[in-house]
């Protein structure tokens, strides 16, 4: 299982950092988003995959590394504060200089 | 600490002019000298432990870790160049009073020079290197200020500029030098790095260390091949000229040389790097001195001459060239700072500088010629003249070395021929100035005598001359012994300071120099004729030069890094993480470690594969925004399962929540931005993107494999333990968040809140035109709010608050929490707005969205600052368990009230975040229908 979870990621982040090297904003933003489901799929790993052992004292026999979790729940809610924050820089962007590319102009044709 | 005293008091004394300046130039200058004057009684009050060759140090720690230490040293050495810094600067204080223009800010000259005086004393003063090189970059930095204190001139900025570009640079050099010369002994203390002289020479290092460290000295004083910045320092004032250019800045690097002596001199490296630059700058110095038309640039190339006769002195590695070298460094300050002010006053009186129109000024200005005579002649080393003396002295030296082998003889060959034109430019600093027919053109004429208080400092230092070069013994003999016995660390070897040793070799030299440069001296017109006929050398446009090609070097590079262009820094920055880890894994053995791999289901088979596909998809329809979207939020939904799979059940609701809210505002950005992506990447680019996404995916996977089966120590164990005695809950993920590591939790919502805050200030006043159609053309429908989707909101806002307000209430034993309870609460309020418009809601709203972010940060930092009251430290929690009838048992703690501003923050960030695109393309809406 661990192999196939690990080639997972793997494409996960190859697709993400191809949308990220995108000219426009709006891929640039997914492939953030996808960078960002995992990184946190990979952090959460660092506490090894298990099957029943939720991290509630007296739910189950072993219970899995309830750290990388943690870290892992506030990491959700900021990534989508960040991408919020990314998407409405760029809407404003968009407003002052007129264009969604990254770079703030148009590229010179 | 009177040590410390004596540093600082230039430092303090630096505010008095300034304070002062209204109420005159003397009372300026006055307030200037008061400091330096305590200072100078204070050092001269130690005379007594010094001269016994008694060392003063005092030591407080500072970073004691680093090896830098407060501490401080007063010893021969340092007393003389103390006096000398003090003494001479008081002298120039008293000159520059005259010197200076009444129009010219003389509260900020005086300023810089005193801190420039208060840097040279702590250069002297220190006993930890490290502190004697923050001295030492102080000074190039004040006599930066100082050299270009003319600053509306352009010489004088390019000089400036120049001499910090030279003398700073050595000074990195140094800087280096002495990081490895502690390296070497263990210790930065002077006391310790002196007496480690074995140690150091016998270390691998100890050449790369000497090289760094003569760099520093070699530049700080004017060596060749960096001797060029001196003659462009000459722009600056003459007082500052006869101050850092005499007595103390240039003087720094040989200081360093008499310094340091016992720890890096007695090795051939030494022998050769040292004497040998000594010389070359000796001879070009002399000879290049004779044929400048400029009365400061004699001096400045005379200086660099005298000063690599010192650097050879040191260079030839026997205790008395040492002893002849400080000698050395007394003499040529009186008498260099005596003509380099009777040069500015030349220069005041007459209007120029040029050589070859200032003459016959005997007639004009007789008791200043009289001063000046007699310090060129000690210049020239005339006997009866304190010149005379260390020039001997120097003779002799050179007769003494072997080193050379069978070409022995060539040192003091070049002695005596830097002899022969050194005693001809004195001669031409006499003659051509004071005699020589008539002055040339004038720029103000008559000259006259300057003023009477003008002339005292040059007559008490060429008295000075006078008296150490006809009593030696009675004068300067105790002071050249304290510091002899300090720079060689306790030796003083046999030196004779008598004026008369018979007819010897060295007086022949004398003889020969002084004959040879009445000669060449009186053959000068065929000498400039020749020096003409040169290919002229000018240093200060080749060094403009060198800086601009630097700076377009740097320009290009810059421009290769940051062109603009956002998908070029990504580019390099994800290169620059794929190489460290590849270079860290490579010698990884076998990827697969030794933990067994857990058996295959199907369901998590499939469910990975969708993953993958959904983030392949996303990328093959990346340019159809909606649809990539949509993909996007499938891959969004399996990451939530697969938390659920592998036993994170929070983490499965939260990444469920988040994921609604951000398509949701995701959605709502793409209204207003294009609807397709161009294609515009060439195939180029799109290749290397591809090859670089797949290089940083294979080595995340890699990595991910290999950590994963590896067998692995936690400190879960102790989160597990502790959870339900320390914390009072079940759900140990809950307890990490509000208890253990509340304060992480904290600074996270307090970014949420911030985030929040920052989107709402960004679209404040922003306005988006609202398009009319779709990508295919099709009218964007009218009835954006369908009556069942309105109604079914409705009803569905009270269930969904109960949700989450069991969600909340269950979260420290089950699954759920503050965080998780928040979301569903924000998703329940958005689908109000979508259902039923955002002006509808936003008038029904019962709280400003901020406010209620705000209100959860507050709660949950005031939570944890309850606990003070009740003497705990920040944020420890306290509990007790309760039982509700149908939720059953549950707890109270203190925890759930900061899991109570945790919700509150989550709730207000969120829908402040969301509310806040709403509005965005209000008012553009009847425009385009107009249009439409």
């Amino acid at each position: 299982m661990e192999a196939f979870y690990a080639g997972t990621l793997g494409v996960m982040v190859a697709s993400g950092v191809y949308l990220l090297l995108r000219a426009r904003v709006f891929p640039v933003v997914m492939g953030l988003t996808l960078i960002s489901y995992a990184v946190n799929l990979f952090i959460f790993s660092m506490g090894r995959l298990g099957t029943d052992t939720v991290a509630v004292v007296g739910s189950s026999e072993t219970m899995g590394d309830p750290l990388p979790q943690a870290l892992v729940l506030t990491a959700i809610v900021i990534g989508f504060a960040m991408t919020a924050f990314t998407v409405v820089l760029a809407l404003r962007s968009m407003g002052e200089v007129g264009t969604d590319h990254v770079d703030g102009q148009e590229p010179r044709a | 600490m009177a040590l410390a005293l004596i540093i600082a008091l230039p430092f303090i004394g630096a505010v008095l002019p300034l304070l002062l300046e209204r109420y005159g130039r003397s009372a300026c200058a006055f307030g200037a000298g008061v400091g330096p004057l305590v200072a100078l009684i204070m050092v001269l009050g130690r005379w007594e432990p010094v001269f016994d060759g008694q060392a003063e140090i005092v030591t407080l720690p500072w970073l004691p870790e680093l090896g830098l230490n407060l501490s401080l040293r007063l010893d021969g050495l340092g007393f003389l160049f103390a006096l000398m810094i003090l003494g001479i600067g008081l002298l120039v204080i008293l000159y520059a009073r005259y010197y200076l223009a009444k129009t010219e800010p003389m509260g900020r000259f005086f300023a810089y020079f005193l801190m420039f005086m208060g840097s040279m004393l702590g250069l002297v003063l220190s006993e930890n290197l490290l502190l004697m090189l923050m001295f030492w970059e102080l000074t190039s930095l004040s006599s930066f200020l100082l050299i270009g204190f003319w600053g509306h001139q352009s010489d004088a900025r390019r000089g400036a500029r120049m001499s910090l570009a030279i003398t700073g640079g050595g000074g990195l050099a140094l800087l280096a030098g002495i990081l490895l010369l502690g390296n070497i002994v263990g210790s930065f203390e002077l006391s310790d790095v002196i007496a480690a002289g074995g140690t150091i020479r016998a270390h691998a290092l100890y050449p790369v260390t000497l090289i760094l460290i003569l760099l520093g000295a070699f530049t700080k004083s004017a060596q060749f091949p960096f001797h060029f910045w001196l003659p462009q320092a000459m722009a600056a004032p003459t007082p500052v000229s006869a101050f850092l250019h005499s007595a103390t800045m240039v003087k720094a690097g040989v200081f360093l040389l008499a310094r340091l002596y016992p720890a890096l001199s007695d090795s051939e490296w030494w022998f050769y790097l040292v004497s040998l630059t000594g010389l070359a700058t000796l001879l070009v110095g002399a000879v290049m001195a004779l044929f400048q038309h400029d009365l400061k640039g004699l001096l400045a190339y005379s200086t660099i001459s005298h000063l690599g006769l010192i650097t050879l002195l040191f260079g030839l590695d026997s205790p008395q060239g040492a002893v002849a070298g400080i000698f050395h460094i007394i003499n040529h300050a009186t008498f260099k700072a005596s003509l380099f002010m009777a040069a500015g006053i030349i220069d005041h009186e007459t209007g120029t500088r040029d050589m070859r129109r200032i003459n016959g000024m005997w007639r004009f200005m007789p008791h200043t010629a009289v001063l000046a005579i007699v310090a060129s002649l000690a210049m020239a080393g005339v006997p009866l003249l304190n010149g005379f003396l260390s020039k001997e002295m120097f003779f002799a030296e050179t007769l003494e070395q072997h080193l050379l082998g069978s070409f022995y003889w060539a040192i003091p060959v070049a002695a005596t021929i830097a002899g022969v034109f050194s005693v001809a430019y004195s001669l031409r600093f006499i003659h051509d100035v004071f005699f020589n027919g008539d002055p040339i053109d004038l720029p103000k004429y008559p000259p006259h005598e300057p003023a009477r208080y003008m002339k005292i400092p040059v007559e008490i230092l060429v008295l000075i001359c006078l008296l150490v070069g006809m009593l030696p013994v009675y004068t300067v003999a105790p002071l050249l012994d304290a510091a002899v016995f300090a720079s060689l660390n306790g030796v003083v070897p046999p030196y004779s300071l008598a004026i008369w040793h018979g007819l010897s070799l060295p007086l022949y030299m004398s003889l020969i120099a002084l004959g040879g440069g009445i000669l060449v001296y009186s053959a000068r017109k065929w000498l400039f004729r020749w020096y003409d006929g040169l290919p002229s050398v000018d240093s200060l446009h080749m060094f403009e030069r060198v800086v601009s090609a630097l700076s377009a070097g740097a320009a290009f590079v810059s421009q290769l890094l940051e062109n603009r262009s956002q998908q070029r820094y990504l580019t390099l920055l994800l290169l620059s993480t794929l190489i460290p880890v590849v270079v860290a894994l490579a010698p990884l053995d076998s990827l697969t470690g030794t933990v067994a791999l857990s058996p295959l289901d199907p369901f998590t088979v499939a469910g990975m594969a969708i993953l993958a596909v959904t983030s392949i998809l996303t990328v093959i329809f990346h340019r159809i925004r909606l649809v990539a979207l949509m993909i996007l939020s499938g891959a969004g939904l399996m990451v939530a399962l697969a938390f659920a799979r592998f036993s994170a059940p929070d983490l499965a609701l939260t990444q469920l929540s988040v994921e609604m809210v951000s398509m949701i505002l995701l959605m709502l950005v793409l209204f207003f931005i294009p609807d397709r992506t161009p294609a515009e990447s060439s195939s180029l680019r799109g290749t290397r993107d591809l090859l670089l996404a797949g290089g940083m995916g294979t080595l995340v996977a890699i990595l991910a494999y290999a950590v994963m089966t590896r067998p692995y120590d936690s400190i879960a164990s102790f989160f597990l333990e502790n959870s339900v005695p320390g914390g009072g809950g079940k759900n140990v993920v809950n307890v990490i968040l509000v208890d253990f590591r509340g304060f992480d939790t904290l600074g996270e919502i307090s970014v949420l809140a911030i985030a929040a805050v920052g989107i709402a200030a960004m679209l404040k006043g922003l306005r988006l035109p609202h398009p009319i159609f779709d990508y295919m053309g099709r009218p964007w429908s009218r009835d954006s709010h369908p009556m069942i989707l309105g109604v079914l909101a409705r009803l569905l806002l009270p269930m969904a608050l109960m949700v989450s307000a069991f969600i909340f209430l269950r979260g420290h034993n089950l699954p759920g929490g503050g965080f998780i309870a928040g979301l569903i609460t924000a998703v329940a309020l958005i689908a109000q707005y979508i259902s039923l418009g955002s002006a509808w809601s936003e008038a029904r709203k019962p709280f400003a969205y901020p406010a209620l972010a705000g209100a959860g940060v507050m709660t949950a930092g005031l939570t944890g600052l309850g606990s003070w009251a009740f003497g705990r430290p920040f944020l420890t929690s306290a509990f007790g368990h309760f039982h509700l009838p149908v939720a059953g048992d549950f707890e109270l703690a203190t925890a759930m009230l900061f899991d109570l501003g945790v919700y509150l923050t989550v709730v207000g960030a969120t829908m402040l975040m969301l509310a806040s695109l709403g509005p965005l393309g209000r008012g553009t809406e009847t425009a385009a229908k107009e249009i439409h």
